[in-house]
């Protein structure tokens, strides 16, 4: 009973980590770039939330920073990302990495070091009980959210042109480009999409974690180890390995505390042993 | 597309790996006329922000002492770096003294890298003031006579916050769930915990190790929950702390939180309607020592917010430092280690006077409890905490919240 408990919450925490491991994930699907500032994208999310929160209130600021960087990715696709799909992986490794690097320190010297406080509309404080079961209001709501962008994006994945283009171009892009079709706006689109997640994912964490300049570095390293988790270039593959994930990690706690951190990095390892191409990776010609 | 070979990828991942772990070299002027001195201090990581606070404090001293005329006639010159972990601390450290000739060391506020750091002190026979960790063992077994002790050790502060609970009947037969921090200063502050509970009749229900990067604290939210106990204990560091108390409200569990370690940093970060409880503290921006309130206000004129506990112990750290070689009139390690072991009484902006105890470096001094003002009674976004009547009280001698010798495994070498 206690560890349903644990295991529901751990399906919440899965889903804010989709939020930022989905992005990372498509855009590494059809760009084939590991995006290593997705998480400097996380931390603008939060502190664009937390500026505007002052002046629109929390629901509205947390519409409106995702869209800001958004608009910020579609500067980085542009004049950063775009130079790097054909090159050698380690530059856009480097490049994205020194990227990260930079934001922290922009971070830093626009909002100070110190970490800043958000708090949650008081509306949305407090725990709600089913039965015995306790959850936090506020992550209920979070969930709800997740829930309806995840349809969003399926939707757009499988149900229109754009899903089509995008998917096609995952797999055959040379393919893709003989049909006369140019795959650059589409990419535009997905970083604008990811790093938009990932916005969404700062921006309603903050009022639970603090918003501090290396929260970025920190998501990262999970939102990695899902999309790994996952396989890429598969919706579902994220989807279900951003909940295992929690769920794993919440159990582990419960009963063994100490090793709740380390338990996701040997889940990571099991699958990699067992399923070298992750849970429901897809075999993608370009990365063979 | 090119086909870059893996041995090209390994060697440029492995540069890259170690240009970061090591990170930028400052640069260092080359007069000799001044004095250097090294500091190290975290700058990014779970402590972070403190390091922030630190270095505005200590960069207000040595303005301050510079333009007085400096020390001896001469000026200062620090150089501060970001500790990064221990490993990085004790690399920088060694560097400092051999290459950058650093007359002494000052800082760290993380207990594993002040380890590190004071291994490397003793190795180059350098004094190295320890300003901001708090653990226990630093000036218990690992002390050693080239370390100088700042801030309040872990006893101090278990026995600031437990007196006001015995006080408030939060102790005697109440059962405890404590969260720990899972490294060294963590483990030493349960140790100091669990010590007090003991001889004051609280009992401890369940412990639970946390990670120093655990950002979610929801799966131990519940685990307490279910263990149903009367009151919850916190032993965790840096912005763990603030994690915890954000979540423990959103989470709305009915059991009253205290703690044994939180920096006002940390908990400005939670945001007023969130903290609860008491907590220790080593000094707050609202006291009324005249001295500590002309500090305040010409840190809040340069920074444009009030001072962190963290700013003023590295100011005052600096200023004791300025002190003992100003009297000594050398900047000779042994001639400032005796200075120190005279117990020499300093002026650091409280009520009573400071003096490094002899046996084991540790700066003797008053510890606060705080508790959390009433909603609606903050002046400012800083103003939330309640700072409580300095402990030991006026009547007692100020060693007596310290561990004594019979307590304390401290032996120089």
């Amino acid at each position: 009973m206690f560890l349903l408990e644990q295991v529901v919450n751990g399906l919440v925490l899965g889903g804010y980590y989709l939020l930022i491991a989905l992005g990372l994930s498509l855009i590494f699907s059809v760009g084939g770039v590991v995006n290593l500032a997705h998480g400097a994208f996380y931390a603008l999310g939060a502190y664009f939330s937390v500026t505007l929160t002052q002046y629109l209130g929390f629901g509205p600021a947390a519409v409106a920073s995702p869209i800001l960087v958004a608009l910020l990715g579609i500067l980085f696709e542009r004049f950063i990302l775009r130079r790097f799909y054909t090159a050698d992986p380690i530059l856009s490794l480097l490049v994205t990495f020194g990227l990260a690097m930079v934001t922290e320190q922009l971070i830093r010297i626009i909002w100070g070091a110190s970490p800043l406080s958000q708090n949650m509309p008081p509306s949305l404080k407090g725990a709600i009980f089913l039965g015995d079961f306790l959850f936090s209001r506020y992550r209920l709501t979070l969930l709800g959210i997740v829930a309806v962008i995840l349809l969003g994006i399926w939707l757009l994945l499988n149900k229109t042109s754009f899903g089509r283009v995008v998917r096609a171009g995952i797999q055959r892009p040379d393919m893709v480009a003989a049909l006369g079709i140019r795959l650059q706006p589409y990419m535009t689109a997905i970083v604008m999409l990811g790093v938009g997640m990932a916005a969404v994912g700062g921006a309603l964490f903050a009022p639970i974690t603090i918003v501090h300049p290396a929260m970025g570095a920190e998501i990262i390293t999970v939102a990695f180890v899902v999309v790994v988790i996952g396989g890429l270039g598969s919706f579902w593959g994220v989807v279900i390995a951003a909940l295992l994930v929690g769920v794993v990690r919440g159990v582990t706690i419960h009963f063994a505390p100490a090793a709740g951190e380390a338990s996701i990095y040997i889940l990571m390892f099991l699958v990699l042993l067992f399923r070298p191409r992750g849970l429901l990776g897809e075999r993608i010609e370009k990365f063979e | 597309m090119t086909i870059y070979n893996r041995r090209t990828v390994l060697k440029t991942g492995a540069a890259f790996a170690g240009v970061s772990a090591i990170g930028m070299p400052s640069i260092v002027s080359g007069q000799t006329d001044k004095i250097k001195i090294g500091h190290l201090t975290p700058l990014t990581g779970f402590l972070g922000a403190l390091g922030a606070y630190a270095q505005l404090g200590l960069k207000q001293a040595e303005e301050e002492i510079n333009k007085a005329g400096g020390v001896m006639g001469r000026q200062l010159d620090i150089t501060s770096e970001d500790s990064v972990n221990p490993a990085t601390a004790a690399t920088k450290a060694q560097r400092m003294l051999e290459q950058d000739g650093a007359t002494v060391l000052m800082g760290e506020i993380n207990s594993a890298s002040a380890a590190t750091i004071m291994q490397v002190a003793a190795r180059n026979k350098k004094l190295f003031m320890q300003i901001g960790a708090r653990s226990d063992a630093l000036r218990g077994k690992n002390c050693n006579r080239y370390t100088f002790h700042v801030d309040i050790p872990s006893t101090v502060m278990v026995n600031a916050v437990g007196k006001a609970l015995v006080r408030d009947n939060m102790m005697k037969g109440k059962k405890f769930y404590t969260l720990t921090a899972d490294y060294l200063f963590g483990h030493d502050l349960r140790g100091a915990a669990n010590a007090f509970f003991a001889a004051n009749g609280g009992t401890v229900l369940g412990d639970e190790l946390v990670a120093t990067d655990v950002t979610d604290f929801s799966p131990y939210l519940l685990k307490i929950r279910q263990g149903k106990p009367d009151i919850v204990c916190s032993n965790l560091a840096g912005n763990q702390v603030t994690n915890l108390i954000k979540q423990y409200a959103e989470f709305g569990l009915p059991f009253p939180i205290v703690g044994f370690n939180l920096n006002t940093a940390d908990a400005w970060a939670a945001g007023e309607g969130n903290l609860s409880g008491t907590w220790p503290t080593v000094w707050y921006h609202t006291s009324e020592v005249p001295a500590s309130k002309a500090f305040v206000a010409e840190f809040i004129k340069r920074n444009g917010k009030p001072p962190e506990n963290h700013a003023w112990i590295e100011y005052v750290s600096l200023k004791m430092m300025a002190q003992a070689m100003n009297e000594t009139k050398s900047t000779d390690t042994e001639k400032l280690i005796a200075y120190f072991e005279k117990e020499t009484q300093f002026d650091i902006l409280k009520g009573r006077k400071a003096y490094f105890r002899a046996w084991d470096h540790q700066l003797i001094q008053e510890a606060y409890p705080f508790t959390v003002r009433a909603k609606g009674q903050a002046k400012d976004k800083w103003d939330f905490l309640e700072l409580g009547t300095a402990i030991p009280n006026a009547n007692e001698p100020l060693e007596v919240i310290n561990p004594p010798k019979s307590a304390n495994a401290c032996v120089f070498a």
